[in-house]
């Protein structure tokens, strides 16, 4: 984080050295841009709030199946509804696998939440167009389905 | 009278954040879970995105259409998707930090294969989180699922390209902001 505010520090000052108005220039283009996305980055940051306290408990509750291919279903599907940092997601995922829960399942949960977003539509159509969105997060699931039954191989947990 | 859309959004905004508060004052739970939801994503994003939008105000004045267009766009080979995963690993912020870069880099003459592969590995080969998964769950997951998605993104970007050449897709250009 500090590391972003350091080379962006360096960059503006080496551009400000470079050429005053293309930084001026520059800087006043990402400001705007900022300017125009900022509502939606908003609106998404409240639904996702509000999903967040609905899923969380049908997370714990629903990837624990006997199951494998339901429990990679609902973990795929709860992947791509919600939307979590980092550092909720991993240490979740932690307590997920102690509890039991099939690797691949926490992969395929894991993968979805990271490539595959129902909630960050609003901002992927603005720069992807709607198409584009819905095509890239088509292809994106996929991905996420063959690598948790990868990982299910791997571990041992597909026998093939 | 017609409200545009992004007023709207504020507008929702705003009600939520008097929900919040509201909630707070009176202890409602639901309201007082999600207000901390939302403090948690909202304060990484109110860190990276300022200065993920000047750096993108930079590249746009900055970057040479000629030097994107070589090694992202139609002429580029196959070390465009290497570099194009090196970007995406070092990227701070995840998606929401890479669908403006992508959009930024296809104006500039990149093709689709390549910003694709850029926001899906983005969102799955992103350096500090690696790391942190590999802590969490081991560094089989991880290596496992870092090699098995990266020959796959590849493949997928190349697939998505067909898609929308064979559409004649073009991403919208992103709009000025209305004043």
């Amino acid at each position: 984080m500090i590391g972003l505010y350091i080379v962006t520090a360096v960059l503006v000052l080496v551009s400000f050295i470079a050429d005053r108005r293309k930084t001026v220039k520059g800087i006043k283009i990402g400001v705007k841009k900022f300017r125009k996305i900022l509502p939606n980055y908003l609106k998404l940051l409240i639904l996702i709030a509000i999903v967040l306290f609905f899923t969380e408990g049908l997370i714990v509750r629903y990837l624990g199946q006997e199951n494998g291919l339901i429990g990679i279903m609902a973990g795929m599907l709860l992947g791509s509804a919600t939307m979590m940092p980092g550092f909720i997601a991993y240490p979740l995922a932690g307590v997920l696998v102690e509890r039991g829960v099939l690797y691949m399942v926490v992969a395929g949960f894991v993968t979805t939440l990271m490539m595959v977003g129902v909630l960050t539509y609003p901002v992927e159509k603005e720069y992807l167009g709607a198409k584009g969105t819905i095509i890239r997060n088509g292809v994106s699931f996929v991905i996420a389905a063959v690598i948790a039954l990868a990982m299910g191989v791997f571990y041992g947990e597909v026998i093939i | 009278m017609k409200i545009s859309a992004r007023t709207r959004n504020y507008i929702y905004f705003g009600l939520f954040m008097a929900f919040i508060a509201v909630s707070f004052l009176l202890k409602y739970e639901p309201g007082v879970a999600m207000g901390n939801n939302f403090y948690l994503f909202a304060k990484d994003m109110v860190l990276i995105l300022p200065p993920a939008f000047i750096l993108i105000g930079l590249f746009d004045v900055w970057a040479k259409r000629e030097v994107i267009e070589k090694h992202f766009g139609e002429t580029a080979d196959a070390r465009g998707f290497v570099w194009s995963i090196l970007l995406a690993a070092t990227t701070v912020g995840g998606t929401f930090v890479a669908f403006p870069v992508a959009n930024a880099l296809y104006h500039k003459g990149a093709r689709y294969s390549m910003i694709m592969t850029y926001i899906t590995a983005a969102s799955l080969v992103m350096i500090p989180m690696s790391i942190m998964e590999a802590a969490i769950l081991g560094p089989k997951f991880t290596a496992v699922r870092i090699l098995v998605s990266l020959p796959l993104v590849v493949i997928g970007s190349i697939f998505i390209e067909k898609l929308l050449l064979r559409m004649k897709y073009r991403i919208p250009e992103v709009q000025e902001v209305q004043k």
